[in-house]
C-alpha cells in the first residue's frame, strides 16, 4: 500500500511541470534541474524538449543565454538566472521569467553553466524554431541553412508554422522547398511523403537527391525464410551476377549461419601450429610445398579434432540452398520507397541529359584553347609549311609576357588589356627574328628546321628558367572573370572558359579576315602558292614570309596570355601543348582554318569522350586519343579537311 | 671484280680498333680488374654513353641513310631496358622472397612464392597481382627474346600502317614523337602494369651475381662495347650493299626509286624494324647499369636529343653518330655534373648547369645552319674529299633530297 502511495506521489510530481507552465519558466528549469545542471549531451534532451514545448516566449532568450555560457545557476535555491558580470567577481542576475535583476551576487554563491558543444548544437536546434520567425532575415537565412546541413524530424512542425507569415518572398520560397525535402524524410503521412516525392521529382538539386537517397538504401540480409514484416527490395539468387556464390557464403558466415572457410592462409597457420616432431598429420614437413600435401595433413588434423573441419564445396551449396538471400529497405513504406525509386529514377534521366550538356560545354572549352594554341601553327606550319618547334615557347612567352605586365601594372583588367597587344609585339618580334635568321636559309629543307627551331626551343626553356625560375609564375585574372556561370546543379563553367572561347571566335574572324580580305592576305596565300610566280608579279617573297610567320608567332603570344590565366605560368608550359597543336594541325588538315577548327574540335570532343568513359584517368585518356589519331592518319592523311588539286601541292 | 668487305670500309676497321682499344684502356683503368684510376661510377657512364652510340647508330641508320627522321627510337629503347628489367627485378625479388620463406616453419608452396613476390613488385602501386604482361618474367631466356621482339613488332605495327598510307616527312616525324609520347603517357598509369611513375628500379644488382659493382659494371663495359662493334658491322654491311645503295636511292628522291620498281615500303619497314631492335638491345644493356628506369626516360625530347647527337656528329656516316653521341652526351655530362668551370662576367656568373642548354640549343642551331656535315664533316678535310661544284644547283628535286653541301664526291 505505501509503495502505490509513493509511486502516485511521484506521478503527481511528474505532472508538476505540466501544470507549473502558466506560472513561468522557472519551475520547468527547477523541474530538469539536475541534469542542466549537469549539461551532458547524453542526458540534456528531455530538459531541452520540455523548454521547446513549453512555448514560452522567454524561453528563446534563456536558450541562447544557456548556449552563450552566461546562465548561473544560484547555489542556495538551485534557481537559474541570467548572469552578467558587474566588477570584479560579482555579476548581476536577472531572471528569465520577469527580466527583473533580482540583485548582485558574489561568484563563490553561484555557479556558471558550461554546456559543451555537443549540447550547444541540440540547443542551437531546438533554437531554430524561434530563428525561423525572427525579425532579422539574416537570422532566418542562418537558421534556414542549418535546418539543411542537418535535417531532423522535429524541426518540420516549426518550419511549417513559419512559412505563412514569412513575408521575404525569397526566403518563403526557400522554406517551402525545404518543407517539402523534410516532409519527404520525415512526415508521419505515407501520401503526404509520396505526394512531396512526386512533386519534387522533377528538381535537379543535389539537395533533392540527398534527401531521397535514403529512402532507398537497402541492406543486405539472409534468413532460413523470407521475412514478411520487412520492406524487401529485392530477392537475390545465389551465383547470380548480383550475389556471387561466394558473397553469399560470406554473408551467411557473417550472420553466424554458417562455419567460415578455411583459407590457405589458415591452412597454413594451424599446420605450423601442430608441427609434430617433424610431421603435421602424418606428412613430413618438407613434403608440404603443394596444395595437396596441405590439405592432406589438414584433413588428418581435423579428423583428430585439433582444428575445424575444411568446409567443402557441397557444405557450401547444401548451406546456401537453406536460406534465402535479400535486400531490405531501412524505409519502413514499400509505397514511399517505391515512388523515390521511381522520383530517383526520373532524376537520374534529367541528370544524365545535363551531364552530356555539361561534358558538350566541357569539350568546347577544351577544343577553344586547343584551338587557340594550334592557330598560330595553322599559319606557320600550314600555310607556310614551316615546323616550328619553338611554337610552344612563343606561347609561354605570351604568358611569362602577362606575368611581367602584372608586376607593374597592378589592376589586373587593365593589365590584361595591355598585355596582349604588348605578347603579340614581344612573340611578333620574336618570330620576326627567327625567321630572318634561321628558317629562312632552311626553306627547301624541312627536316632540318624542325631540328633547328628545336634547339632554340630548348635554348628558349632554359633561358626562360635562368631568368624566372622554375617555380610557377601567378597570372591572375581580373576579378570579373571569377566564378562560373551556373545553369544549375549539374551544369557549370567558368567564366575563363568562355572568355577563351570567346577569344578563340575572334581569332577565327581575325584570321579569316586577314586572309581573305587584306593586301596582306592575298599576298600571304600567292608567296604559299608560288613564291617565284608571286615574286615576278612584284610581291617580295621574303617580306611576306617574314610577316607571316611573324603573325602566327604573335597569335601564339597572345594564346599564351589566355592559356596563362588558368594554367600554371612555368618554362614548361609550351612544351605540355606543342604535340597536342600539331595533332590538331595534322588531324584537321594542313593549309586550312577550317581544318585546324575542326581538328581542335574533334580532339577536344574525343578527349572529354574518353574521359568520361573513364574519369579517374586522364593520362589514359590522352593515351587513347593519340593512339586514335595515329589510326585516324591511316585513313585520311591528309586530314580531315584536305585540300584539293593544286593547292594540295603535288 | 668483287671486293671484300673490309676493303670497302677501311672506316669500320679503324673504328673497331679504337672501340678495342677503349674498351682494354677502360678495363686497365678501372677499379675492378685494373689499377683504379677511373672509379666505377665513371665506367659506368662510359657504358652507358657506349649504349647511346649505338643507338645513335640505329639512328643514323633510320635517319641519315634511308631519310626517316623518328622521333620514336627512345621509346623502343626504353622498351628494351623495360623488358630486362622484368626479368630482374623478379629474379632478384624471387630470390629474397625465397629467401625470406624459408625462415618459415612450413615450405612455401610456389604459388605463395610468386604472391609474395607480387606484393612485393606491386606494393607500391597499392597492387600484388601479377599482370598480363609480366608472363613471361620468371624466365631469362623468354625476356631476352622480348627485348627484340616487342619493340620489332610495335616498329612493324607502327612502320606498316605509317609507310603504308605513305605518310613521309615531317608528318611522320610528328606521328612518331606522338607513338613516344602515348606510350610515355601510358606507362605513367599505375595500372599499366609496369609500376607507373615509379618504374623498376634496383636493376643494378645481376640476381645471384655476388661480384661486386667495380666487376660487374666492367662486363657490362665489355657487353656495350661488344653490342656496339657487332652493331656497328651490321649497320656498315647493310650501308654498304645494294640494300644501302636503295635505301639511299629513297632517302634523296623516294618518288624516283618507287618508280624504278622498289617496294620503298618494304624497304622502310626493314630499316625501321631492325633499328627499333637495335635500339632496344642498347637499351637493354643500358639500364642494368643506370639501375632506374621509368616512363620519363621514354619522354619524346629524348628521342629528340638523339637526332640532335646524330646530326651534330653528322649524319650520312656511322662514325659521325657514334663520335655524336659520345661527344654531345659526355660533354653534357661534364656540364650538367657542375664539373665545368663557372664563367664571371662582372654583371652575371655563368654558370653551366644553368646555361649548358642555351649553349646546346644554339650550337645545335649553328651546326644545321653552317655545318650539316657535322663533326664527322671534319674527316672530310683530313681524307681530302671535296664536294662536287654544280652552281647552287639542287642535286635531287625532292624536299628531303641532299643539298650540295652535304653531298661528297
Amino acid at each position: 500500500m505505501f509503495r502505490l502511495f509513493l509511486a502516485s506521489l511521484a506521478i503527481l510530481f511528474a505532472c508538476l511541470p505540466a501544470n507549473a507552465q502558466e506560472a513561468g519558466l522557472e519551475p520547468i528549469l527547477q523541474s530538469h534541474q539536475e541534469i542542466i545542471a549537469k549539461s551532458s549531451r547524453k542526458t540534456i534532451k528531455p530538459a531541452i524538449d520540455a523548454i521547446t514545448a513549453s512555448g514560452l516566449p522567454q524561453a528563446q532568450v534563456m536558450l541562447e543565454t544557456w548556449a552563450a555560457k552566461d546562465m548561473w545557476m544560484r547555489k542556495s535555491d538551485g534557481l537559474f538566472f541570467a548572469g552578467k558580470r558587474v566588477e570584479g567577481r560579482s555579476y548581476e542576475l536577472t531572471d528569465f521569467d520577469t527580466g527583473e535583476v533580482i540583485g548582485t551576487y558574489e561568484k563563490s554563491d553561484l555557479k556558471q553553466l558550461k554546456p559543451n558543444s555537443g549540447v550547444r548544437a541540440m540547443i542551437g536546434t531546438a533554437l531554430v524554431q524561434y530563428q525561423l520567425t525572427d525579425q532579422d532575415r539574416k537570422r532566418r537565412l542562418a537558421a534556414l541553412q542549418s535546418i539543411q546541413r542537418d535535417p531532423e524530424g522535429a524541426l518540420l512542425e516549426p518550419l511549417r508554422a513559419s512559412i505563412e507569415d514569412e513575408t521575404d518572398a525569397d526566403l518563403k520560397a526557400q522554406k517551402q522547398r525545404l518543407e517539402r525535402l523534410l516532409t519527404i524524410g520525415y512526415d508521419a503521412d505515407t501520401a503526404a511523403r509520396v505526394a512531396a516525392v512526386e512533386e519534387m521529382s522533377n528538381d535537379l538539386g543535389v539537395d533533392v537527391r540527398a534527401a531521397l537517397n535514403p529512402l532507398v538504401v537497402t541492406t543486405r540480409m539472409v534468413a532460413p525464410n523470407l521475412p514478411t514484416d520487412e520492406n524487401i527490395a529485392i530477392v537475390l539468387e545465389p551465383g547470380s551476377e548480383a550475389l556471387s556464390r561466394d558473397e553469399a557464403y560470406d554473408l551467411l558466415v557473417a550472420s553466424n549461419l554458417a562455419a567460415p572457410r578455411v583459407s590457405q592462409d589458415d591452412i597454413r597457420t594451424a599446420l605450423s601450429a601442430n608441427i609434430d616432431r617433424g610431421r603435421v598429420g602424418g606428412v613430413p614437413v618438407a613434403q608440404l610445398n603443394n596444395e595437396t600435401a596441405r590439405t592432406q595433413a589438414y584433413a588428418a588434423l581435423a579428423e583428430t579434432g585439433a582444428v575445424s573441419a575444411l568446409v567443402t564445396e557441397a557444405d557450401i551449396d547444401d548451406a546456401l540452398g537453406k536460406h534465402v538471400f535479400f535486400e531490405t529497405y531501412r524505409e519502413a513504406s514499400p509505397t514511399v520507397t517505391a515512388a523515390a525509386e521511381k522520383a530517383l529514377d526520373h532524376i537520374e534521366f534529367k541528370v544524365g541529359l545535363n551531364q552530356t550538356l555539361d561534358l558538350l560545354l566541357d569539350a568546347i572549352s577544351l577544343a577553344s584553347i586547343y584551338f587557340l594554341a594550334a592557330i598560330g601553327l595553322a599559319i606557320t606550319f600550314g600555310v607556310m609549311g614551316v615546323i616550328n618547334m619553338a611554337h610552344g615557347e612563343f606561347i609561354m612567352m605570351g604568358a611569362y609576357t602577362g606575368y611581367v605586365v602584372q608586376q607593374f601594372i597592378p589592376d589586373h583588367t587593365l593589365s590584361i588589356i595591355v598585355a596582349i597587344p604588348m605578347a603579340f609585339a614581344v612573340t611578333f618580334a620574336m618570330g620576326v627574328a627567327m625567321e630572318r635568321l634561321v628558317i629562312r636559309w632552311l626553306y627547301a629543307r624541312p627536316l632540318e628546321t624542325l631540328l633547328a627551331t628545336f634547339g632554340i626551343s630548348i635554348a628558349l626553356q632554359q633561358l626562360a628558367k635562368n631568368i624566372f625560375g622554375t617555380q610557377a609564375r601567378p597570372l591572375t585574372a581580373p576579378g570579373w572573370l571569377d566564378g562560373a556561370w551556373v545553369l544549375n546543379d549539374v551544369v557549370s563553367i567558368s567564366y575563363v572558359r568562355i572568355a577563351i572561347f570567346v577569344l578563340a571566335l575572334i581569332f577565327l574572324g581575325l584570321f579569316l579576315y586577314i586572309m581573305k580580305r587584306t593586301r596582306l592576305g592575298l599576298e600571304m596565300r600567292a608567296v604559299t602558292q608560288n613564291p617565284r610566280m608571286a615574286g615576278s608579279m612584284g610581291i617580295n617573297p621574303g617580306r611576306v614570309n617574314m610577316l607571316t610567320f611573324g603573325l602566327g608567332s604573335g597569335i601564339a603570344g597572345i594564346a599564351g596570355v589566355a592559356i596563362g590565366l588558368f594554367a600554371k605560368v612555368t618554362s614548361d608550359l609550351g612544351s605540355d601543348y606543342i604535340v597536342q597543336s600539331f595533332m590538331t594541325v595534322v588531324v584537321g588538315g594542313v593549309g586550312n582554318i577550317w581544318g585546324a577548327l575542326a581538328g581542335a574540335g574533334m580532339i577536344g570532343f574525343l578527349q572529354k569522350g574518353i574521359e568520361w568513359m573513364n574519369p579517374s584517368n586522364t593520362l589514359a585518356a590522352q593515351t587513347y586519343m593519340i593512339v586514335f589519331i595515329i589510326v585516324f592518319i591511316q585513313f585520311r592523311p591528309r586530314g580531315i579537311i584536305a585540300l584539293k588539286g593544286r593547292a594540295a601541292g603535288d | 671484280m668483287e671486293r671484300s668487305f673490309v676493303a670497302k670500309n677501311p672506316s669500320v676497321l679503324v673504328f673497331l680498333a679504337i672501340l678495342s682499344l677503349f674498351t682494354l684502356g677502360v678495363t686497365i683503368l678501372s677499379e675492378g680488374f685494373g689499377i683504379g684510376v677511373i672509379s666505377t661510377s665513371f665506367v659506368k657512364t662510359l657504358g652507358k654513353t657506349l649504349c647511346l652510340c649505338l643507338i645513335a647508330v640505329a639512328m643514323d641508320l633510320v635517319w641519315g641513310f634511308t631519310g626517316i627522321l623518328s622521333l620514336g627510337h627512345f621509346a623502343f629503347f626504353g622498351l628494351g631496358g623495360y623488358m630486362i628489367g622484368m626479368w630482374l627485378m623478379y629474379e632478384r625479388t624471387r630470390l629474397i622472397v625465397v629467401e625470406s620463406l624459408s625462415q618459415a616453419d612450413i615450405p612455401p608452396t610456389p604459388s605463395e612464392v610468386v604472391d609474395a613476390i607480387g606484393t612485393q613488385i606491386f606494393g607500391v602501386v597499392g597492387s600484388s597481382e601479377f599482370p598480363l604482361i609480366w608472363a613471361f618474367s620468371h624466365s631469362l631466356v623468354l625476356q631476352l627474346a622480348l627485348i627484340v621482339l616487342v619493340p620489332g613488332l610495335l616498329a612493324l605495327i607502327f612502320g606498316w600502317l605509317a609507310f603504308r598510307s605513305r605518310v613521309t616527312g615531317v608528318y611522320l616525324s610528328i606521328l612518331t614523337q606522338a607513338m613516344t609520347l602515348a606510350l610515355a603517357l601510358y606507362l605513367f598509369q599505375n595500372d599499366s602494369g609496369l609500376r607507373g611513375n615509379n618504374g623498376l628500379s634496383g636493376l643494378q644488382n645481376l640476381p645471384g651475381v655476388t661480384a661486386s659493382q667495380d666487376v660487374v659494371s666492367i662486363w657490362f663495359l665489355w657487353a656495350s662495347a661488344l653490342a656496339l662493334g657487332l652493331g656497328y658491322m651490321l649497320a656498315a654491311w647493310i650501308v654498304s650493299g645494294k640494300f644501302g645503295s636503295v635505301i639511299r636511292g629513297i632517302r634523296d628522291n623516294e618518288a624516283r626509286v618507287r618508280f624504278l620498281g622498289y617496294s620503298v615500303e618494304v624497304y622502310k619497314l626493314t630499316v625501321f624494324t631492325l633499328t627499333a631492335c637495335i635500339a632496344a638491345i642498347a637499351g637493354a644493356l643500358y639500364y642494368p647499369q643506370a639501375g632506374i628506369i621509368n616512363p620519363e626516360e621514354m619522354a619524346p625530347i629524348a628521342s629528340i636529343y638523339l637526332a640532335v647527337w646524330v646530326a651534330i656528329g653528322g649524319r650520312g656516316r656511322l662514325y659521325g653518330a657514334v663520335i655524336g653521341a659520345a661527344f654531345v652526351s659526355l660533354l653534357s655530362t661534364w656540364f650538367t655534373g657542375g664539373q665545368a668551370p663557372n664563367i664571371p662576367l662582372g654583371f652575371h656568373t655563368i654558370k653551366w648547369v644553368d646555361w649548358w642548354q642555351v649553349l646546346l640549343g644554339v650550337s645545335f642551331v649553328l651546326v644545321t645552319l653552317f655545318a650539316p656535315q657535322g663533326i664527322g664533316g671534319l674527316f672530310d678535310l683530313w681524307s681530302d674529299r671535296r664536294h662536287p661544284d654544280r652552281h647552287c644547283a639542287n642535286l635531287g628535286p625532292d624536299d628531303g633530297a641532299l643539298r650540295e653541301k652535304e653531298a661528297i664526291e
